[in-house]
């Protein structure tokens, strides 16, 4: 989606406004065929599987009328195609519709779980890259050095451990034998539902009511987790700012600029990173809707109450208007983390300007 | 790859002030890495220990809770919350499980001569949660209320005959004095049994009308606000998340020891114990195996032995050529591993049962005649003469089901049955259950409600059993079976006034269908809740019903 060198104007009464408008209109026409179509392939897959949604609703006990009734008011005795465009016309209002499974609406269950992942992930992903960036920089730079070799057993680890492994010893360790950092949950079991929800994360809800402790309460829960997804995020953005690293350190404008005498600490991080940065952050937007995606993993064993599991429950449950939910707003996250990065594109790269 | 090795700026730092720097950096990311965890945790003032001794915290799997409306509500963790919040007119009491039914906000109860009306004397001097008095009005609004919405688990009420359009003369309140007129003459027990089950809960009309949207009776007000008159309230039900319950101070029964019980969604059996053990929570409800033997190795905590309603079943498909076959089906009774299954991958949660009445309902028996008997079941196979077959075995993707199915299978393989394994959801398997297109399933049945009819309603009675008929909750149904005589003679069970007469009913109904029945019922479920030792008094349900908070103390 990122136009690389925008084409001069080619008459000169095409302005800068109307060359800014017609990208954003591709933006956003990109975004909704993107959403379009994926709510279409769930939708359906939604319908063909070997499921009863009416079963779920009136209860398998229920008389073939109620049955039957159900059955209409859901409108299932329509064609797929119509029920697709009933169901878009009400996506359209913000309407995902009412669970089966606990008869509350969708949006509102989103609302609820989706700032749990969210806090979750960002501070995972923050972790990633405050970690992550400059131990690819310091591997790449001192290649083949012990150094080198730590990082890749650090990734390499990051990688190929099952994180719900991770998770459980994680909690033994930390929660269980040394008792440093919260158990599971967003916050101790005193704290519950004190704090008014505004955003619905925790710790911006408690700073932004001046009630501390409860903070430092949902900070000790939420270390470990986002830790143990920080950790995973890591060895991600660190194996891969390496491989950026090495093919810049290797080009010959790197070379001219030693020969130019500018110091190492320019020639890395002002020359050498400054070129990284576009790439850099496709991989950390990447990896940052990863974990918005919530994993669902670790959210069972730290009992977090996210949206990773939401759709994960639903799904068990055959909660389809759940499923398509969820489904519907990691799309969007994906789609919008997309368009983050091509903005952050042109703001990093002189030549997008 | 060699590096440049002269520098000529002279800002350039020389190879060992680099190393020197990079080494700072490379050492403080790595320390910063592993200390970050601890070093944020430093500042919390965390209560490690103890929860405090007028609140109960317990960890439980509730992802199953559809809505708190008694009269909608079918799952196991809403009946928990339910049966805490709501009164009934005749209730089981936690105290004595084995003892039925007893008087709850019905004081009295007198049963007609034609022994189809009974009338309950309401209970004087009890509220509602609001202040509201608790009269015969609110027990005539509340069955009225449940038979009308039809929800899934109104057949507890409609199968005595009551209907929507008839309720007016037959649910009648007059005075402090509640009378219900059945459809014909039941056994009193069968009617007072149904009526302690989660439907028969009475709610607060003012309460549940003034919050009535389109004539809904309050159903969806109800589906997350309760309006009962028990030991608790509901503060809070965040789906698969938590519920919280504030203790009603006024109970008739006096207040509740605990002031406050959470219960919290905890997904996974470690973490559970790990909360356990860290006494972070009081009790464990899901707690696997292992972790039931891990946590015994700990001083501070108890596990806690109940014998549940739940049992494991085989059930063979009639519409198959092979398993219709009456030889057929008792040797693959014969193939079943239940010492086995019971002495390792279920140790500790399932024990020996044959029957379809649980151990403690009404006319339970204890036959046990099958074991595995390999040799035994290949005679019987010859004798049946069916050569070597196939089978489709449908199993939820549970992991005690799929190890069943796997006993099995080996058994099955030793005779010349070759068994194919479907493993879907829940809502896959049952789906094609219902449709009787499994040739055999690995499943579990809880009874619904606590009489024996629950059970031998389903098991042993089919009255249809054509393929148009659809009586897809009935099991006998979904396995094409038609139980003949036993099905006329479970109907005569229910109708029986003599207590000991319908428990012997059972008994013979039960060893008939032991032996001739395309169901090899396995094992009965024992709950093992883990918990602080300083925790008395919690009874988990028994057979027949949910939790109760009430009596708790720590």
């Amino acid at each position: 989606m990122t136009t690389a060198a925008g084409k001069p104007p080619p008459t000169e009464y095409r302005s800068g406004w109307t060359r800014g408008s017609i990208k954003l209109a591709r933006v956003i026409g990109s975004v909704l065929v993107t959403m379009l179509g994926l709510l279409f392939i769930t939708f359906i897959i939604g319908r063909v599987m070997p499921i009863d949604p009416v079963i779920s609703v009136v209860g398998e006990r229920a008389t073939k009328e109620v049955y039957d009734a159900a059955y209409q008011e859901m409108g299932l005795d329509k064609p797929v195609l119509v029920q697709f465009f009933y169901y878009l016309s009400d996506v359209v209002r913000g309407d995902f519709g009412t669970s089966y499974l606990n008869g509350r609406p969708v949006a509102d269950e989103i609302r609820r779980v989706f700032p749990a992942t969210l806090e979750l992930a960002t501070i995972g992903t923050l972790i990633g890259i405050i970690f992550g960036v400059p131990l690819g920089m310091i591997a790449a730079v001192k290649r083949d050095s012990w150094i080198d070799q730590v990082a890749r057993v650090v990734a390499l680890v990051g990688y190929s451990m099952p994180i719900f492994w991770l998770g459980l010893v994680g909690l033994l360790v930390f929660y269980g034998i040394l008792g440093w950092v919260g158990g599971p949950g967003r916050v101790g079991i005193f704290y519950v539902d004190i704090v008014p929800p505004v955003t619905g994360m925790i710790l911006i809800d408690s700073a932004l009511d001046g009630q501390w402790e409860i903070f430092w309460d949902a900070v000790s829960h939420i270390v470990l987790p986002a830790s143990i997804l920080g950790y995973y995020s890591l060895a991600y953005i660190s194996r891969m700012t390496r491989s950026f690293m090495l093919e810049q350190l290797n080009a010959e404008y790197v070379t001219t600029a030693r020969v130019k005498g500018l110091s190492e600490w320019t020639v890395i991080w002002r020359h050498a990173f400054g070129n990284i940065k576009v790439q850099l952050i496709t991989v950390i937007a990447l990896s940052y809707a990863g974990l918005l995606e919530g994993s669902v993993l670790t959210e069972i064993i730290f009992s977090w109450p996210g949206i990773g599991s939401y759709i994960t429950t639903a799904l068990l449950s055959a909660d389809m208007n759940a499923v398509l939910g969820g489904t519907v707003v990691v799309g969007l996250v994906f789609v919008c983390l997309n368009v983050l990065s091509d903005l952050l594109y042109s703001f990093f790269d002189p030549r997008a300007k | 790859m060699r590096r440049f090795k002269f520098v000529a700026s002279k800002f350039a730092l020389t190879n060992p002030q680099r190393r020197k720097i990079f080494g700072k950096i490379t050492t403080g990311a790595l320390a910063t890495c592993v200390a970050a965890p601890l070093l944020l945790a430093l500042p919390t003032q965390q209560a490690i220990g103890a929860t405090p001794s007028n609140m109960l915290v317990v960890a439980q799997r509730i992802d199953d809770i559809t809505t708190l409306d008694p009269a909608q509500s079918f799952e196991f963790s809403g009946s928990d919350v339910i049966r805490n919040v709501y009164g009934k007119l005749v209730n089981s009491n936690p105290a004595d499980l084995n003892a039925g039914y007893e008087a709850d906000l019905a004081e009295s109860w007198e049963v007609s001569e034609d022994g189809k009306t009974i009338t309950f004397t309401m209970r004087d001097g009890v509220t509602f949660h609001s202040g509201n008095p608790v009269t015969a009005e609110d027990a005539e609004f509340s069955l009225r209320r449940a038979i009308t919405l039809e929800k899934t688990p109104s057949f507890i009420l409609t199968q005595f005959g009551f209907t929507k359009d008839n309720i007016e003369e037959t649910i009648k309140a007059e005075g402090n004095k509640l009378s219900i007129t059945t459809d014909q003459k039941y056994a009193t027990s069968f009617v007072l049994n149904c009526l302690t089950a989660a439907i028969g809960s009475i709610v607060d009309k003012k309460t549940v009308m003034a919050n009535e949207v389109d004539g809904d009776l309050g159903n969806g007000w109800l589906l997350d606000n309760t309006a009962g008159s028990g030991a608790y309230k509901v503060v809070s039900w965040k789906p698969v998340e938590s519920v919280t319950l504030q203790a009603n101070d006024d109970f008739y029964k006096g207040a509740p020891a605990m002031k406050r019980v959470i219960i919290r969604h905890v997904q996974e059996s470690a973490t559970q114990r790990l909360l356990l053990e860290k006494g972070d929570i009081d009790v464990a409800r899901d707690l696997n195996p292992e972790d039931v033997a891990g946590a015994r190795e700990n001083d501070n905590i108890k596990i806690h032995d109940e014998l549940r309603g739940r049992l494991m079943y085989v059930s063979m498909n009639q519409k198959h050529p092979q398993l219709s076959n009456p030889k057929v089906r008792e040797a693959i009774k014969y193939l079943i591993d239940y010492q086995g299954m019971q002495d390792s991958f279920l140790k500790g949660q399932y024990t020996i049962h044959q029957n379809f009445l649980p151990r403690t309902y009404l006319g339970a028996i204890d036959d046990q005649p099958y074991s595995l008997n390999i040799e035994k079941a290949r005679a019987l196979l010859e004798e049946a003469g069916v050569g070597e077959f196939e089978i489709e075995a449908g199993v939820r993707e549970a992991q005690d089901r799929i190890e069943i199915a796997q006993t099995l299978q080996n058994a099955m393989a030793q005779v010349g049955i070759t068994m194919k394994i479907t493993v879907g959801t829940a809502k896959q398997i049952l789906t094609r259950y219902r449709a009787r297109e499994l040739d055999f399933y690995v499943g579990a049945w809880g009874p619904d409600y606590p009489d024996p009819q629950t059970n031998a309603g389903t098991f042993a009675y089919n009255p249809d059993n054509s393929d148009e008929a659809k009586a897809t909750g009935l099991l006998a149904y979904r396995n094409a079976w038609d139980p003949g005589a036993l099905g006329a003679q479970t109907e005569a069970a229910v109708i029986e006034p003599d207590v000991d007469k319908r428990r012997a009913m059972y008994e013979a109904i039960q060893r008939e269908f032991l032996k001739t029945s395309p169901f090899a019922i396995m094992f009965q479920k024992i709950e093992q809740a883990g918990m602080q030792k300083s925790v008395s008094n919690l009874v988990l349900g028994g057979a027949i019903t949910a939790v109760s908070y009430w009596p708790v103390t720590k």
